[in-house]
């Protein structure tokens, strides 16, 4: 074989350090694990039992319905607000400005604990003409409200704050270009918003959102501030008080909670590849015939698709 | 209505805040010209482009289209904004393609054709389809009508936007430096595009660098430098004996 081509055979460098540091590592988990196995504290027999609780179950798909829920609310919301913030209308811009003020401002728990006040707060709501003493009619506006909707619009109108800002940022990632094509094209400003600037800043939303809405999904253990009891954290929290056992229960939240993070996770590829497409390439499906055709365009030649599409093998016709 | 200019560009004046961008630049483009603009970097020709289908509003001069004041109304003396539709529907009727292409990366070819079509005029998607078509084919690049942009070479993405601006019907062609992000081997099958549709009688106003393009197809020349139309007349007149000295000074540069 020749020298040039022969592949390289030598000794793989060594990397003593890294290696024992990973022992170490194995190690001290294994202990802890073997520890944990056998340590009364954990009773791991009631976490075997109450880990398919059907209670629990519902629960967690209560907190995913919160979840799912609060979080397209929050980003229909934050939307709205991030359009407004970009307007060139001061009013807008303004009211987007102090609502992000307000709510980023203000720890969430006390943004539900008011939730939960609202009732009790507005009683009583008259309508009529102030300073006189005309009245049309007397409403309780939140007393009509279900609990977990009152949830759901607590998280969501917290979340939104947050969400406006990252649409944001997505909508002033989209280069200025695409926008202008798009009005020279006659496009009004909401077609090229919905249709060529918001498709666009998915790619950059996407994975800032993945990681909000994970974050909502442990948010929603806060909703016990409002008086919200069915979710997942304070369905364990009353098990655990009804038997005495706080640490097997516990667990069995964190493995719910675990699970669902997965099974959001996954979701979050699927859409991030969805919202790359045009972009990356590489990663379109393999039978696509254009990928073929970018493939075949060698671009150290400098030779253009047709040139070598001229030369190449009958392709499939498109259109 | 044959003797109104296609564009009648008179004393535009164009400011960034303190920054006066264009000087009182007149140009007459009439029915099925073939104007070029050339001038230094910096010199105005994007700005006058972007006045002209309204993406930039003047702050002196008047500037119509095809007999219709852009972006403004006239009652007697007085000037009244037109509202974004009214504005829209004007751009709709003027094409224009970029230095940097702009399409659409999350569409394909075929889609970012059939856009503004459906989207602004309403057409029905097939018959969309079937004009794309034929301007793709009409480019050269028919084959290619399921491809992303990002799979093409700059060439064949330059030749899209020319179809895409196209697919609009437009009375007016605007080219802002359609050939200079091109690798050198790739601007002739743009250019050929643009001489192409020249010939069908099609109203154009092209920035370039491309001396070459302008003798052969333009009907007129405009230098702009600082702001001002320094120099204008026939291509060859122009570029064989430019009276200016600055005309002369930036044709050693370019030629
Ligand atoms: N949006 C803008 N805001 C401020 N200044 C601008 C803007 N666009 C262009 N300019 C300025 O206007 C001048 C002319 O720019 P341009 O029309 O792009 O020139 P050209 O296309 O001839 O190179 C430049 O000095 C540029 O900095
Ligand atoms: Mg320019």
């Amino acid at each position: 074989m020749d020298p040039a081509t022969e592949p390289i055979k030598a000794v793989k460098l060594r990397h003593p350090v890294r290696t024992a540091f990973a022992v170490v590592i194995v190690l001290l988990v294994a202990l802890f694990v073997w520890d944990a196995a056998t340590r009364e504290a954990y009773q791991w027999p009631l976490v075997g039992q109450y880990l398919l609780d059907r209670r629990i179950s519902q629960a967690a798909g209560v907190t995913l319905a919160l979840t799912v829920l609060a979080m397209i609310l929050a980003i229909v919301m934050g939307l709205v607000l991030a359009v407004m913030r970009l307007s060139d209308n001061p009013v807008l811009k303004a009211v987007s400005w102090f609502y992000l003020w307000l709510f980023r401002g203000t720890p969430v728990y006390v943004q539900l604990v008011f939730w939960g006040l609202l009732g009790t707060i507005y009683r009583s709501v008259t309508i009529g003409i102030p300073f006189t003493s005309v009245e049309f009619f007397t409403v309780s506006p939140f007393s009509a409200i279900d609990l977990f909707w009152l949830a759901v619009l607590g998280l969501a109108f917290n979340e939104a704050a947050y969400m406006a800002e990252i649409v944001r940022g997505g909508i002033l990632s989209v280069p200025r270009g695409q926008d202008e094509a798009a009005r020279a094209l006659g496009m009004s400003w909401r077609q090229t918003m919905l249709r060529i600037v918001v498709p666009q800043s998915m790619r950059v939303i996407i994975p800032p959102t993945g990681n909000e809405v994970i974050s909502m999904l442990k948010t929603t253990s806060l909703v016990t501030a409002l008086g919200f009891s069915l979710e997942l954290y304070a369905r364990t929290r009353a098990i655990s008080a009804q038997i005495y056992a706080t640490v097997p229960l516990l667990i069995v939240a964190s493995i719910w909670y675990l699970l669902v993070t997965s099974i959001l996770m996954v979701g979050q590829y699927y859409l991030e590849r969805y919202y790359g497409r045009g972009v990356a390439p590489q990663r379109a499906p393999e039978n696509d015939p254009d990928v073929a055709d970018a493939a075949g365009v060698d671009p150290t030649t400098g030779l253009s698709g047709d040139e070598i599409e001229a030369v190449a093998p009958p392709k499939r016709e498109h259109q | 209505m044959t003797d109104v200019p296609m564009v009648h560009a008179d004393h535009i004046v164009k400011s960034y805040g303190s920054h006066q961008v264009l000087k009182d630049v007149s140009v007459t483009v009439n029915r099925g010209e073939v104007a070029c603009l050339i001038g230094p970097s910096g010199s105005g020709k994007s700005t006058f482009l972007r006045c002209i289908n309204h993406l930039e509003s003047i702050n002196g001069g008047r500037l119509s289209v095809d007999g219709e004041l852009m972006g403004y109304r006239q009652r007697g003396e007085k000037l009244y904004e037109m509202s974004p539709a009214e504005v829209s529907r004007q751009r709709a009727d003027i094409g224009m393609v970029f230095q940097s292409f702009n399409l659409f990366p999350h569409m394909t070819v075929l889609e970012n054709i059939i856009e503004a079509p459906t989207q602004v005029k309403g057409i029905k998607k097939a018959a969309a389809v079937a004009t794309a078509m034929e301007l793709l084919d009409r480019v050269g690049l028919a084959h290619k009508a399921k491809a992303y942009p990002s799979h093409l070479s700059g060439g064949q993405q330059q030749r899209v936007a020319i179809a895409r601006a196209l697919a609009m019907s437009p009375k007016l062609m605007l080219f802002d430096e359609p050939t200079s992000a091109l690798d050198p081997e790739l601007v002739g099958e743009v250019l050929d595009v643009m001489k192409g549709l020249a010939r069908s009688g099609m109203t154009m106003i092209v920035v370039t660098h491309e001396i070459g393009f302008a003798r052969e197809v333009g009907d007129s020349l405009f230098f702009m430098d600082g702001g001002v139309i320094v120099e204008s007349g026939d291509p060859r007149e122009v570029l064989t004996s430019p009276k200016h000295e600055r005309t002369q000074s930036f044709l050693s540069k370019v030629l």
